[in-house]
């Protein structure tokens, strides 16, 4: 019973989120059609803001495309984690991947009863989706009658939702200089590069650190 | 097509074929531990520099304004522990604040 709870509580504190991404997606000059579009398929918050980010900044297809995709992968790794607990094929397989996220993977795995596991995936990626797509609508179609974005603070609402998602697995002085290190190496390369390399670059600070230890 | 266009069904259709890919793939391929430390630390690093280059930079220029008002609203809204909502809420409404100001 309470993992549906809390799959509700969840599904819907993130949802409602959505409201900043269907805004922000308007202000980087991306029609309604288009940001409903990409929480309806893209449907991976992350990715969604770095896609409208890297364009909103005068960035190329191709880099907010990749930039998107690198920060896609790690559904990739969620759905390597979920697979054996789901234990789905055929179409269903098809539906739990679209709904493999952050939020699902946390909820299911936080679970020690499988039934469980099961039951908090479903509920929590059905219940994001859901409150996701509407939430996005309302921001989309509200960011028509706000005007300028800066005057509301949405500018900086952006930035903040991705420090509270990093915030929390800051937690030894490794990540954290590794994070040091990305704000340095990215903001080095902003005066040089085509918007969206800046941030896709930081990758080698983890592929380097991975390997080594 | 434009920009736009292409941005949306590209990074939609690779989104998927990423989640697609996680529930195919045998679980030993990314048992490496090698591999789990790097794929653990790449969402870190990119969603650090996002941060950074949404917050101080426009177009190719560094630039400190409004934006670090909302920021700094935000970082100490984490260090209380207060929820998801209020650091996103607080972050826009110092933001605001600051822009009115002139800043």
């Amino acid at each position: 019973m309470s993992v549906k709870r809390d799959s509700f509580s969840l599904s819907f504190a993130v949802g409602a989120y959505g409201t900043a991404f269907g805004a922000a997606s308007v202000t980087a000059h991306f029609s309604v059609l288009q940001t409903c579009l990409l929480s309806l398929l893209t449907f991976s918050g992350a990715s969604q803001f770095a896609v409208i980010g890297v364009v909103g900044a005068g960035g190329s297809a191709l880099s907010a495309i990749a930039t998107a995709s690198l920060l896609g992968t790690r559904n990739a790794l969620y759905g390597v984690r979920m697979a054996p607990i789901l234990k789905v094929r055929g179409l269903k397989r098809v539906v739990a991947a679209q709904v493999t996220i952050d939020e699902s993977t946390a909820i299911a795995t936080a679970q020690s009863d499988e039934a469980d596991q099961v039951t908090g995936f479903w509920h929590t990626g059905f219940g994001v989706f859901v409150f996701w797509n509407i939430f996005t609508l309302l921001g989309a179609l509200g960011a028509k009658a706000i005007g300028n974005p800066s005057a509301w603070g949405l500018d900086a609402a952006v930035p903040a939702a991705f420090i509270g998602l990093v915030w929390p697995r800051l937690v030894d002085t490794k990540t954290r200089l590794i994070a040091g290190a990305a704000i340095a190496l990215s903001l080095a390369l902003v005066p040089f590069t085509p918007a969206g390399v800046p941030i896709i670059t930081t990758a080698l600070l983890a592929i380097i650190v991975g390997w080594r230890a | 097509m434009s920009i736009q266009w292409i941005a949306v069904i590209g990074t939609s259709a690779l989104a998927f074929t990423l989640k697609f890919i996680g529930h195919s793939v045998p679980s030993k391929w990314l048992a490496n531990p090698r591999i789990t430390r790097i794929n653990a630390l790449i969402p870190i690093v990119l969603l650090t520099a996002l941060v950074a280059v949404n917050a101080v930079t426009a177009r190719t220029k560094i630039v400190i304004d409004h934006r670090m008002a909302g920021l700094a609203v935000a970082i100490t809204a984490l260090f209380f522990k207060l929820p998801f909502p209020v650091i996103v809420l607080g972050a826009a409404v110092g933001s605001a604040i600051a822009y009115h100001f002139g800043y």
